[in-house]
């Protein structure tokens, strides 16, 4: 044994080192590529022997192999046996190759797991520590459910440096293994106050880090985040902290107010540290640009608050003065920062930039690129319909002077974004977007033809009024189009002709001079287009070749129509021959039918109208999502099975019958598509990587850059002067400049025209009115578009469902971290444990009392906590009730008496709230119930109760209807309603409001008046009751005053209120008891003196549920909730106690329902 | 997150590369070569950030870039990082490393790559920053190496 291990560190001695394979590389420099595979083979070599030590170096050889481009997974496997060495030395080589070149689909990381976790649990914290880094870089679902229990014990070990390493690798187990977010927060959050700054450091960048996805979820932490940024030492923490305070002060608004002086304490220390940095990279001397980094620092944290604050206007104002000079200072890096803190105020206070923009046209000149982009993404939202000629002016003489095609195309893809924003709001005149489109075309060597293209198809079809124009233009288009197709590198741009084909077939009959334009469609060059475009040309040119027939029409001498057939017949056989399919048939179909069409005509019979008739219509443009928004009709269920799916039982008994009766079609079909499925997935894969792979793949957009400056310039496209007085009539290619000149005068001329008519008025009426319209330049409303241009919207489909969640991505892994992290855990909520060895886990009895204090103990605590909560809250809630039967004439009086808050409260309520309830008509006993109504303050209702179509798909939207009576002899008006939404329940507001304005009540109420007010709110989770305050503020005005008054009330939703009532079959509902997915629970209630069937409907009617059968004194109910929650009931009554017996799939809900319930009795 | 950490020299030759998103190894090589194109083009005087570079991410990402003398250092972040502290983070980083190796200078880089991840290591894990104090961080390597020259005492003494 010992000589083996003698002969094999001699052996060693002879191997090479990293050192040696790289001094080898470098002495190799003609023949590098031969000289690396040679040393590839040594590697293996030596990888085939025991001694771990060579291993070792080869492994660590590899890597350094891997940084060269040479793919080395090959050697996964003795990475595995290199990490699991027991010394540290090469079990550290181990780890930095795993993590340089493993990934999920690497399958020895299934071998690692146990290795790992012994690595985790290991005595010395530096192997610990290697794991965990080594960890952080390949975790795949896998290991993250089997170690993410491990890692969250490490969380608490007691050196710091695992402590941190634990800490930040959770995000990644968090990431791949969503389920242990909710487990592992608690401890998480702990480590906020950890006594190591570093731990501490690493607990907030994870929860930075998170909340940055899910910024609500984490608004509870607020003031532990407060107290952090504080107290912290560390730049580091300070910057994290203030980056997520940025996300979370839109959520809650007044955190921003409360953040303002701590943060200006923080400015010096964080100037200091900013100022630092800056000094390495600046021979600036401190003190000159100190100051103004103190500003680019304040104004960050500014604008990340001013999102909710409103009133900070003028704060914003003198930002952006500051931003400005840091703009026009000479430092490159400080120029970068005021303009990107410049973009985030745009965001919240477009007014506010809009006046810099000069500044930011100068940007445009930098010589630096991050800054010109940076400068264009600014201007994008700084138009306005005054300034938008200007600005895509000044962006055209960029595209001509740039240098590189990728800050080119850039600018192209800006001047078409900032132009078509929000459905072209700010072009005033379309002629002047066309020629600009045109413009553009002759951009050489561009990407973006495509985009171009669908412009020109879009504004056509979209601006009715601009169609004659634009036909125009495209048929000189068209006709110069070997300018575009000159060169075969300019493929990019030929896109363009794609749309001024189409564009001149669908609206020929706007064209001058259809033959001459069928002419140029046909020519023989055509043939070298792509043939997804040379299909275009075809279909087109029948069309054209039935607008010719129609001019023609009733004109004695046919020679034009007939030439135009021949011209047909002569040019389409060169289309037939295309290799592209779509051309062909096309074009041979075409081609029949033009024959056909010329034998009618030789007969002189007339033939125009029905060839016109083939293209009769009008196409409408459609919404992109309008598919999606189809709603899907009633009774039309997606998932259910058309046939009945085959019973597992038939597998293996009935084998034998399958002899004789051959095949069974039901048996074959659902395995056939598993194994398709699993194919395609195989097959995706493959061309993914054979993409990934292609060197042509990813080469192409960059590489072309040189071949593009080659081609000629294009400037003798013939550009024909515009005769200005006929703007619309423009034969050539006309500069866009002119259209802004144009439309200028025409804006003067507006201008002047208005003046004369204010003057007048003003001479009329000689009030202070007219002053507004004469003092500031003209206004955005002041500009009226050239001509009325009707912009068509896009067709949506008939009922298409409102639904804003379309916007995220669903691959976002972020998604499955949107977790609801307040809500106390539940017992099966917890990380696997290897439970049969759990004596061999190393664990300090202290830290295993921990843990559990975590996962079970606590949440335990919490729980019967919030039910002392919820009880407290209830008893709160029948006053508040009560209170809000108490007349509004009693409210002045007791104003200003503060003693004893409940009665103030008492006195203050002066609203009568009452339950509408629209159920009533599922009932027989209205009158019975309406008493019990009365007692009620709020009133939730889902929406589609009214609604006939949309119901259960709308599971988060609850209509609270109000009635407001004005008990007082005052006349009740401006009143206002506002609710403190909370992260489950938000109230809708209208668009373009913020979250916490108020909405105005659309009616005033005179003295003994009341009337009915809807709002809507969104409802996240529904399984909890909810109360949500908030108030009403109104204007009393009677004959000698007017008083504003508020009025504060709460909104208890209660989980009977998510209950929509549905009918259900006693089959269905025999059914859904046997599934065993419901949970079951169960009350008693006591002393009841009602009869059964006013019981019943009691329960029907307050808890909106049905009844599905009933016999004698027992009875089962059915209720559904919004969100498609089935709550069985089945109710028994024996001598005046009742029992019920619940079930549903949601225990919760289900508990909050019987609560209600329960209370509901209590009350009688 | 940071995406990426590329360090080359003034030719466009890595000198360390860490990817903390799987990439493979041509894709590696082709957002090295890009990221060298893009950053050796611009001016000594120009600013440290740099957006765009199509291969490793979308609008999100950014380029944070330091030169010095023959060698780019470049981070590859998201907008979750703050742009100055990306940029001292370099600085840490390189003044780590000139303390480690005692005037570092390309060669060493070249020659001792495995040491250089380590310090890295003890920087950065996993895409996110572990630790920004100088002090501890060296700390943290030395005790290391001190474990890896008591390992490789000759076996004879065991």
């Amino acid at each position: 044994m010992a000589l083996k291990i003698v002969k094999g560190s001699i052996d060693r001695m002879f191997d090479k080192n990293l050192q040696d394979l790289v001094r080898g590389i470098r002495n190799h420099k003609e023949d590098e590529a031969k000289y690396i595979s040679t040393c590839i083979d040594e590697i293996k070599q030596e990888l085939k022997q025991d001694n771990i030590a060579v291993k070792a170096n080869a492994v660590c050889k590899l890597t350094y192999l891997q940084m060269l481009g040479y793919d080395v997974s090959w050697a996964a496997f003795n990475i595995v046996e290199v990490m699991s060495s027991s010394k540290f030395t090469y079990k550290r080589i181990g780890y930095l190759a795993a993590s340089q070149c493993f990934h999920e689909s690497t399958d020895v990381i299934m071998l690692t797991t146990n290795q790992i976790r012994k690595d985790l649990s290991s005595p010395n914290q530096y192997d610990t520590g290697v794991a965990l880094t080594g960890l952080s870089c390949f975790v795949t679902p896998d290991l993250a459910r089997d170690l993410a229990n491990d890692i969250m014990t490490l969380m608490s070990h007691t050196k710091p440096y695992i402590r941190k390493k634990a800490v930040l690798i959770m995000y990644k187990v968090f990431l791949k293994y969503p389920e242990s977010l909710r487990p592992a927060f608690p401890r998480l959050k702990e480590k906020l106050e950890d006594p190591d700054p570093g731990v501490q450091s690493a607990a907030v960048n994870v929860i930075c880090e998170l909340a940055r996805r899910n910024p609500k979820n984490y608004l509870s932490l607020a003031p532990l985040f407060f107290k952090l940024m504080t107290s912290s030492t560390n730049n580091w923490v300070l910057i994290k902290i203030i980056k997520l305070f940025g996300a979370l002060t839109p959520l809650e608004p007044r955190l921003g107010k409360k953040l303002i002086e701590p943060l200006t304490n923080l400015i010096h220390r964080i100037y200091l540290f900013f100022s630092q940095i800056l000094h390495h990279l600046s021979a600036i001397t401190l003190v000159c640009f100190s100051w103004l980094i103190a500003f680019l620092f304040f104004i960050t944290v500014l604008i990340s608050l001013s999102s909710g604050m409103p009133n900070h206007s003028a704060s914003i104002q003198l930002c952006v003065q500051k931003l400005r000079i840091l703009i026009e200072d000479s430092d490159q890096n400080l120029k970068y920062l005021g303009l990107l803190a410049m973009s985030k105020i745009l965001k919240t206070h477009p007014k506010s930039v809009q006046s810099h923009k000069d500044l930011i046209l100068q940007c445009l000149d930098d010589k630096d690129e991050s800054i010109r982009l940076r400068a264009l993404d600014l201007l994008y939202g700084m138009v306005s319909k005054k300034n938008l000629m200007e600005i895509v002016k000044k962006l055209m003489l960029h595209v001509d002077k740039a240098e590189g095609t990728t800050y080119r195309d850039e600018l192209l893809t800006k001047i078409i974004d900032i132009c078509s924003q929000s459905n072209y709001q700010y072009i005033t005149n379309f002629e002047w977007y066309i020629s600009i489109l045109v413009e553009l075309t002759r951009l050489e060597g561009t990407r973006h033809g495509h985009l171009i293209a669908s412009q020109m198809l879009d504004v056509a079809i979209r601006v009715k009024a601009i169609r004659v124009f634009a036909v125009a233009q495209m048929a000189t288009l068209l006709d110069n189009a070997h300018m575009l197709t000159g060169n075969t590198q300019r493929n990019g741009i030929c896109e363009v002709l794609y749309a001024a084909a189409w564009i001149c077939g669908e609206f020929s009959e706007h064209l001058e001079n259809p033959m001459e334009t069928l002419e140029a469609m046909l020519r023989p060059k055509v043939a070298t287009l792509p043939g997804h475009i040379q299909a275009v040309y075809v279909q087109n040119a029948a069309k054209l070749f039935a607008t010719v027939l129609k001019s023609q029409e009733g004109n004695t001498d046919s020679t034009t129509a007939q030439e135009a057939s021949q011209l047909m017949i002569d040019r389409l056989p060169l289309f037939v021959q295309s290799a592209n399919l779509e051309v062909q048939e096309r074009a041979s179909c075409i081609l029949q039918l033009v024959k056909y069409i010329q034998k009618l005509q030789q007969k002189d019979v007339e033939v125009s109208e029905e060839v016109c008739a083939l293209f009769a219509g009008e196409l409408n443009p459609v919404a992109p999502k309008a598919q999606k928004k189809v709603p899907i009709p009633d009774g039309l269920d997606l998932d259910a099975w058309i046939n009945e799916p085959p019973s597992e039982s038939e597998s293996e008994d009935e084998q034998p019958k399958a002899i004789f009766s051959k095949e069974e079609p039901k048996h074959s079909r659902p395995r056939h598509t598993e194994v398709d499925e699993k194919e395609l997935a195989r097959r995706r894969e493959a061309r993914k990587q054979e993409q990934a792979n292609n060197p042509f793949y990813i080469k192409a957009s960059p590489s072309s850059q040189k071949v593009y400056q080659e081609t000629p310039g294009v400037e003798h496209i013939p550009v024909v002067q515009i005769d200005l007085s006929v703007p619309l009539k423009v034969p050539g290619l006309p500069m866009s400049d002119q259209y802004v000149k144009l439309e200028e005068e025409r804006r003067q001329k507006e201008r002047a025209e208005k003046k004369k008519k204010d003057k007048k008025k003003r001479k009329e009426k000689r009030s202070g009115r007219g002053k507004k319209h004469d003092s500031g330049p003209e206004s955005e409303e002041d500009i009226t578009p050239a001509h009325m241009v009707d912009i068509v919207t896009e067709e949506m489909p008939e009922n298409a469902l409102p639904s804003d969640d379309d916007e995220r991505d669903p691959a976002d892994p972020h998604k499955a971290l949107d977790i609801d992290l307040d809500k106390p855990l539940a017992d099966s909520e917890k990380l696997p444990v290897r439970s049969h060895r759990a004596a061999e886990v190393l664990k300090s009895p202290a830290e295993d009392e921990e843990g559990e204090n975590v996962s079970s103990l606590e949440p335990k605590k919490k729980s019967s906590k919030e039910k002392r909560e919820k009880k407290k809250d209830k008893d709160k809630d029948r006053k508040v009730k009560m209170l809000f039967e108490s007349g509004l004439s009693e409210a002045k009086s007791s104003k200003h008496k503060k003693k004893k808050q409940k009665r103030e409260k008492e006195d203050k309520e002066k609203k009568k709230k009452k339950k509408h309830h629209h159920h009533h008509h599922h009932h027989g006993d209205k009158g019975g119930e309406e008493s019990v109504q009365n007692g009620t303050v709020e009133e939730e209702e889902p929406l589609p109760a009214y609604d006939i179509q949309g119901n259960l798909q709308d599971g988060s939207q609850v209509v609270v209807s109000v009635i407001f009576e004005n008990k007082c002899d005052s006349f009740l008006k401006s009143m206002e309603f506002n609710v403190l939404d909370s992260l489950n329940s938000k109230l809708q507001r209208p668009e373009g409001s913020g979250p916490h304005d108020s909405l105005t009540i659309p009616f005033q109420l005179p003295p003994g008046v009341s009337n009915e007010a809807r709002f809507v709110f969104t409802v996240q989770s529904i399984i909890m009751p909810q109360k949500l305050k908030g108030t009403l503020t109104f204007i009393v005005k009677n004959e000698e005053s007017s008083t504003h008054e508020k009025l504060d009330f709460k909104l208890h939703f209660t989980c009977t209120s998510y209950l929509i009532t549905t009918p259900c079959y006693s089959d269905a509902f025999a059914k859904l008891l046997e599934s065993g997915d419901l949970k079951s629970s169960s009350i008693r209630l006591e002393g009841v003196n009602m009869p059964f069937h006013h019981l019943l409907a009691r329960i029907c009617f307050h808890h909106h549920f049905s009844v599905v059968e009933r016999i004698d004194s027992c009875a089962s109910m059915y209720s559904r909730s919004i969100q498609g929650h089935h709550v069985c009931l089945l109710v028994k009554i024996s001598s005046q106690t009742v029992s019920v017996d619940a079930k549903c799939d949601e225990p919760t809900l289900l508990g909050n329902v019987l609560d209600e319930i329960k209370q509901t009795f209590s009350q009688c | 997150m940071i995406k990426a950490i590329l360090i080359f020299n003034n030719h466009g030759k890595p000198r360390l590369i860490r990817f903390y998103q799987y990439f493979a190894e041509d894709m590696q090589q082709q957002i090295i070569r890009e990221t060298f194109h893009l950053v050796s083009k611009r001016d000594d005087n120009v600013c440290n950030f740099l957006e765009g570079g199509s291969l490793i991410g979308g609008s999100d990402y950014k380029l944070i870039y330091r030169h010095y003398a023959t060698l780019y250092f470049v981070f590859c972040v998201d907008s979750s990082e703050s742009e100055l502290g990306i940029l001292d983070l370099i600085q840490v980083f390189v003044e780590t490393l000139d303390k480690c190796f005692e005037n570092v200078c390309e060669l060493d880089l070249i020659f001792h790559m495995d040491k250089v991840h380590y310090i890295l290591q003890e920087v950065v894990m996993g895409g996110m920053v572990l630790e920004t104090n100088m002090n501890e961080i060296i700390a943290q390597v030395e005790v290391q190496n001190r474990l890896e020259k008591s390992e490789s005492l000759p076996f004879i003494l065991h």
